[in-house]
């Protein structure tokens, strides 16, 4: 099923509430850098909008037949949605800007759901260390149960669900790692320290996940041979590559992540060195 | 102290117990309710536009292939043939194989017609328009591909290796892949009768 010209760029399976919240979030990211207009913005904008971009690109193009009907295209596709376009979201430290390009009764909106204690404490729950590093890990095992992989390439609603909780447990995962403020500034700002820690005991597990798939000698998941492939491609080989994304760029991420962080606390350090009123919380890391 | 988790232990194992003594357990995998009813327009073996009405009332197979196919069409067609076996002739006449080719540049109907003839009187062979066939399987969540064609002109084709099951009233009830044998094959499929 060849695509022809524009059909490239349109969606495979349209989710317009999901395309609605993407154009609004474009919206609103570039009416508050329009209204700002500060040239620092832009390295921060670059990075917003490539993770959003993305993050669209490989859930509402083409991209997501071949997500379907190819195991290792698959793979690539929640590498963006869980790690590459979140971690560069959250790296982009958007706060300010989406906040000075949101219309006042979408940030009173945002007010009350963020006052409510249910929201709250469910947050600060998900990005309790132990907890977000669990669930980050735990997310990608869940999906990758044959069984349960099985019922979520076949079933649309199962599918979406899938997709869509990988997205969100990427962006709090990692706005939980690159928040920029002092460790303590919230319930949910921890130490530089505390977080590479995080960050390192996701690696192996999913080091283990990718090279178990790559490793294997038969075909784990058989979803792609019942619902056919994009492609004639050996079901091994589609599962060998899938696997080794699975294993060497994801666990990548926790080492540019860490070198992101170590730039925070040099950063942290040096503002609290020069008694900078931003960093006047003790740096714990 | 020895005893403050009793009620605990004793909801767990009537979870236990209920979530053992379910329905009778199934080879394929159950798809009713994730699947849409059975619908199609395409092509059959005498040239003429079929509708999934034609065979209503009866409990239908669908599989995805080409009748240049090396080795999953014949292999399932031919366990789908031996599963079949398995029912007496008057319960046998209750279902019917539709055999869809997604290659319908190879498979005219004239093809399918002597190809399907070698898998039973059950097995009815269809196919369609590139459109026809897009819209069958997007609905079924399959899909299909080509690859490069060789010096003598023969090319693969990619195609889904499951047998999606349609009761009498052309609900989807149940999904075979490759693993399945004929004998739970056809353990399911009276399940449906």
């Amino acid at each position: 099923m060849k695509p022809t010209g524009l059909e490239v760029l349109l969606p495979w399976e349209p989710l317009w509430p999901l395309i609605a919240v993407f154009a609004g979030v474009l919206l609103v990211y570039l009416r508050g850098l329009w209204r700002r207009r500060r040239p620092g913005d832009l390295p921060g904008a670059a990075a917003f909008l490539t993770g959003l971009a993305g993050m669209y690109v490989v859930m509402q193009t083409r991209f997501d037949y071949y997500a379907q009907y190819m195991f290792f295209v698959h793979r690539f596709q929640h590498l963006v949605l869980h790690h590459a376009g979140p971690f560069l979201v959250a790296l982009s430290m958007p706060s300010a800007v989406l906040a000075a390009g949101a219309p006042n009764a979408l940030k009173k909106v945002c007010r009350r759901v963020a006052a409510l204690a249910v929201f709250r404490w469910g947050y600060r729950l998900l990005q309790q260390p132990v907890i977000a590093g669990l669930l980050f890990v735990g997310l990608i095992y869940f999906w990758l149960l044959p069984a349960v992989h099985f019922d979520a390439m076949l079933s649309a609603r199962n599918y979406w669900i899938m997709n869509l909780s990988m997205a969100a447990d990427g962006l709090l995962f990692w706005w939980f790692m690159f928040d920029p403020r002092p460790p303590g500034a919230t319930p949910v700002t921890r130490s530089v320290g505390l977080r590479i820690l995080v960050l390192w005991a996701v690696m192996p597990p999913q080091i283990a996940l990718g090279a178990w798939i790559a490793l294997s000698d038969e075909v784990i998941f058989d979803v792609y041979a019942v619902c056919g492939r994009a492609w004639p491609l050996s079901p091994i080989v589609d599962q060998q590559i899938g696997g080794l994304i699975t294993w060497i760029p994801a666990a990548m991420m926790s080492v540019l992540a860490t070198l992101v962080l170590l730039r925070l606390y040099f950063r942290q350090a040096r503002g609290q060195a020069s008694g900078s009123p931003r960093t006047t919380t003790k740096v714990t890391g | 102290m020895k005893y403050q988790h009793g009620p605990l232990a004793a909801l767990f194992c009537a979870l236990v117990l209920a979530a053992c003594s379910g329905p009778a357990e199934l080879n394929g995998h159950d798809i009713t309710g994730v699947m849409p009813a059975l619908q199609y327009e395409l092509i059959n073996e005498q040239d003429r536009t079929v509708e999934a009405g034609a065979h209503a009332g009866t409990i239908r197979l669908m599989f995805f292939g080409y009748t240049h196919c090396p080795d999953i069409c014949p292999i399932t067609l031919g366990r789908i043939k031996a599963a079949l076996s398995a029912f007496p002739p008057e319960e046998r006449s209750a279902f019917r194989v539709l055999f869809v080719s997604v290659d319908p540049q190879r498979d005219t109907p004239e093809r399918l017609r002597e190809y399907t003839a070698y898998f039973g009187e059950q097995v009815i062979g269809m196919t369609g328009s590139q459109a026809q066939l897009q819209a069958l399987s997007r609905r079924y969540r399959v899909t299909y591909g080509y690859g490069e064609k060789n010096e003598s002109g023969f090319y693969e084709v990619s195609h889904s290796g499951g047998v999606f099951v349609f009761d009498r009233e052309g609900r989807a009830r149940l999904l075979f892949n490759q693993s399945i044998g004929p004998q739970a094959m056809a353990h399911d499929l009276r399940t449906l009768l």
